[in-house]
């Protein structure tokens, strides 16, 4: 391949990306909203992650209003934000431990690396500082060293680990922890797995025999199961999604890694496809770096106020 | 969502047929697609208008082949274009020409896979290349992270550096290698903490280790899933650091890939490693030609073939085949269907592999035709005689009750059956006639080897 092709599209590009990261701002200073104006609000939303088709709605409801007028840059981005925080409201539903239920079990799952047991520890800090007593489950008994991890975030949150050896039966070892769980009197149970692609059927065959085998010791468990989504996640996201929602029945949806450049677009797609709740995002890999989701605050953030 | 690009563009092409050169305004339309589809496989909005520049400007004016239509034509442009700009036919190697120790150095967000893909290079180096290599891990920020790669290390039979708890990266850099200069390691992997690009402070940690290190290799190692962020993370790693190549992770998952475009476009590195597996093994050169068919929703035909004859039984697929080319499919061949399909796994993400199949997949989606019912209709199949499987025809109000009963299902669940097989035959025969089209050659006949002519890997899909 030629040289010279691909340094001028390098050229292209860093003139380009430049124009981007000025994003709004430079796009909107007073002028008037027509049609070129919504389309670079469109490409906007796009690199945002919403994805081709959720841009368009948002613009098309975007158009009808206020198509034409003389807006300034603060207008524009509030009434986006307003837009996609409207269609984000009705999913930012914290997750309720209900009472009733002694222990509450959550069942964490999700593709590899999107933080799953990091999230699990920052959970545990919560309920452990809301006066609740967590327990954790090492059930990710594939991936090396992800039962030290987990034990690492058990000694952090004084939470006691049910681990148990590498390739255990993460399904059997699930059952022994909610046998202790109801003998110890834990409030909370936080089940870690192993990370799977959702395209593979047996790992997801495995996920379902997990939730079979701890029916068993409770048929109303798992009380919550979580997807722990990546934000730096694409279009796949919502492919993600469905298969992890037909074969184990995902309740909610924690977001994690927001404090990286990616601004999670993702979620509003989501949110529309599934009206799945989302319960909380990660913002560090801190303890305290899990806050709740909010819809407005989540709806600037994607952009850029 | 997923529908085939050439699908599209055949439909946008339709009424040009037979024109003997690709005028401005058809391109346009044809690019707008072209965009979407890139769009929808994740690649970075400013990558894709300079590339959809680019092809205009080959695309204008280009003679139309007589065997093709204009779609086909404005596909094939687009995708040569595509495979040029993800570094042309062909792997790039990691580069092992250096003095030893060589240092590679891994680095990338959190999550991304380095540490699996250190513990894979680790052992693909000294397998392939029989170099004694040295696993370090960096990593004092994620707990039990430099357990992890030990354990990787003992798992693939790679030495991994002794932990010693309190050092700083930079301090555990020198000593790996220093440890590789004094019992002769040839290469040393240095594994990062992961990092966001945004982060001053762990940026500022990484270009200190480099420094310190002087790595023959720099790689940046990507999630395949990756959406638009991907150029930003790979502008900041690249201008922090100076990349020399790029690792696409989880490439065995159903992403359409566009991050690698994204990645290349930004650093100039080339993609030398795709990970497809949970397996130590499952390191792979990295192949243009492949991933540029899966962004274009074209399928990964090659993918398809592997993943098939890792499952399908040869034979089986083989007869099958040759009986759906007769247009012979009965309910026999369906169980037996259905029995190679739950052995691969879910129907959609195999039809998502289909080059054309976009549409068949909505059918099917519509048909809610998913794998927990594969089983049941096996049971209806069981209760049926051999004349009913052979010939479904004859199976009325009377047969049915039998069925159903024998089968322990309801009348309606057999009628059920029956539709949702007359469907599938529509499909075959839907199919073949697309793969006497062309558009679907390499398709089904990829998922069904005949003999000794499998797909060429060269080959284009369409």
């Amino acid at each position: 391949m030629a040289l010279g092709f691909f340094n001028r599209l390098k050229a292209g590009l860093s003139r380009s990306t430049q124009k981007l990261s000025d994003g709004i701002t430079g796009a909107f200073t007073r002028r008037k909203l027509d049609d070129a104006a919504l389309e670079e609000l469109e490409e906007t939303l796009i690199a945002a992650d919403l994805g081709t088709e959720v841009a368009a709605r948002v613009i098309a409801a975007f158009r009808r209003t206020r198509f034409g007028r003389e807006v300034t840059d603060e207008e524009v981005k509030t009434a986006l934000a307003g837009e996609i925080a409207e269609i984000l409201a009705p999913v930012a539903r914290p997750l309720e431990i209900d009472p009733a239920h002694k222990p509450f079990v959550v069942l964490v799952v999700g593709v590899n690396g999107t933080g799953k047991t990091t999230t699990i520890g920052k959970l545990a800090q919560h309920y452990a500082e809301a006066g609740l007593r967590p327990m954790l489950v090492a059930g990710d008994t594939f991936r090396a060293a992800a039962v030290e991890q987990l034990q690492i975030w058990g000694q952090r949150t004084s939470a006691p680990v049910i681990a148990g050896a590498a390739n255990a039966d993460a399904a059997g070892l699930a059952f022994e922890a909610l046998t202790r769980a109801a003998a110890e009197g834990a409030d909370v149970v936080l089940i870690d797995t192993a990370g799977r692609l959702h395209n593979k059927s047996v790992l997801m065959e495995e996920l379902r025999k997990i939730i079979r085998v701890i029916r068993k010791h409770d048929p109303s468990a798992p009380h919550a199961t979580l997807l722990v989504l990546d934000a730096t996640t694409g279009q796949n996201a919502i492919q993600q999604v469905r298969v992890f929602k037909e074969m184990v029945d995902i309740t909610g949806l924690i977001v994690t890694k927001l404090d990286g450049s990616a601004r999670g677009g993702i979620v509003v797609a989501l949110a529309e496809a599934f009206g799945l709740p989302v319960h909380a995002v990660g913002v560090g890999e801190q303890a305290a770096d899990l806050r709740p989701f909010d819809a407005e605050d989540y709806a600037r953030g994607l952009v850029g106020t | 969502m997923f529908e085939a690009l050439s699908d599209k563009l055949s439909g946008v092409f339709d009424r040009l047929r037979g024109r003997g050169t690709l005028g401005e305004a058809d391109v346009a339309e044809a690019l707008r697609e072209v965009r979407l589809a890139l769009l929808d496989a994740d690649v970075a909005l400013p990558v894709v208008r300079d590339f959809i520049a680019r092809v205009r400007e080959r695309a204008v004016g280009a003679e139309v082949l007589e065997s093709v239509t204009p779609g086909q034509q404005i596909v094939k442009i687009v995708n040569d274009a595509l495979v040029e700009q993800l570094g042309g036919a062909g792997a790039v190697p990691v580069n092992l020409n250096a003095a030893a120790p060589i240092p590679i150095l891994m680095v990338g967000l959190q999550g991304s896979g380095k540490t699996t893909t250190a513990g894979k290079l680790g052992l693909r180096i000294q397998t392939r290349e029989r170099r004694r290599v040295l696993l370090a891990s960096l990593d004092t920020q994620r707990p039990a992270a430099q357990l992890q790669l030990q354990q990787l290390g003992e798992r693939a039979g790679v030495t991994s550096l002794p932990i010693v708890a309190g050092q700083t990266p930079v301090e555990i850099a020198r000593r790996a290698l220093d440890t590789a200069r004094r019992e002769v390691f040839d290469v040393v992997i240095l594994d990062t903490a992961g990092r966001l690009s945004i982060d001053a402070a762990l940026m500022d940690e990484v270009r200190a280790i480099r420094d310190v290190a002087a790595p023959a290799e720099t790689l940046l190692v990507v999630d395949a899933m990756t959406g638009q962020d991907a150029v930003n993370t790979a502008r900041a790693f690249n201008e922090a650091l100076g990349v020399t190549g790029i690792v696409l992770t989880r490439m065995d998952g159903d992403a359409r890939g566009g991050a690698a475009l994204s990645m290349r476009a930004v650093t100039g590195a080339p993609i030398k490693l795709a990970g497809t597996g949970e397996k130590l093994e499952a390191l792979e050169d990295f192949h243009p030609e492949r991933v540029a068919g899966r962004i274009l929703g074209l399928g990964d035909v090659v993918g398809l073939v592997e993943k098939a004859s890792e499952t399908l039984d040869e034979q089986e697929a083989e007869r099958i085949a040759a009986r759906i080319a007769k247009g012979k499919f009965d309910l026999e061949d369906y169980a037996a269907q259905l029995r190679q399909i739950s052995k691969m796994g879910s129907l959609s993400s195999i039809l998502g592999m289909l080059p054309g199949a976009g549409k068949l997949k909505a059918q099917i989606d519509d048909s809610k035709l998913d794998t927990a019912i594969l089983k049941r209709q096996a049971a209806i199949i069981g209760s049926m005689t051999r004349a009913e499987r052979r010939a479904p025809d004859i199976i009325k109000a009377s047969r049915k009750k039998r069925i159903a009963a024998g089968s322990g299902t309801s009348v309606q669940d057999v009628n059920r059956l029956l539709k949702q097989f007359d469907d599938m035959s529509t499909m075959m025969k839907r199919m073949n006639k697309l793969g006497q089209k062309g558009l679907m050659r390499h398709g089904l006949a990829a998922l069904m080897p005949k003999g000794g002519a499998p797909m060429g890997g060269g080959r284009r899909p369409f």
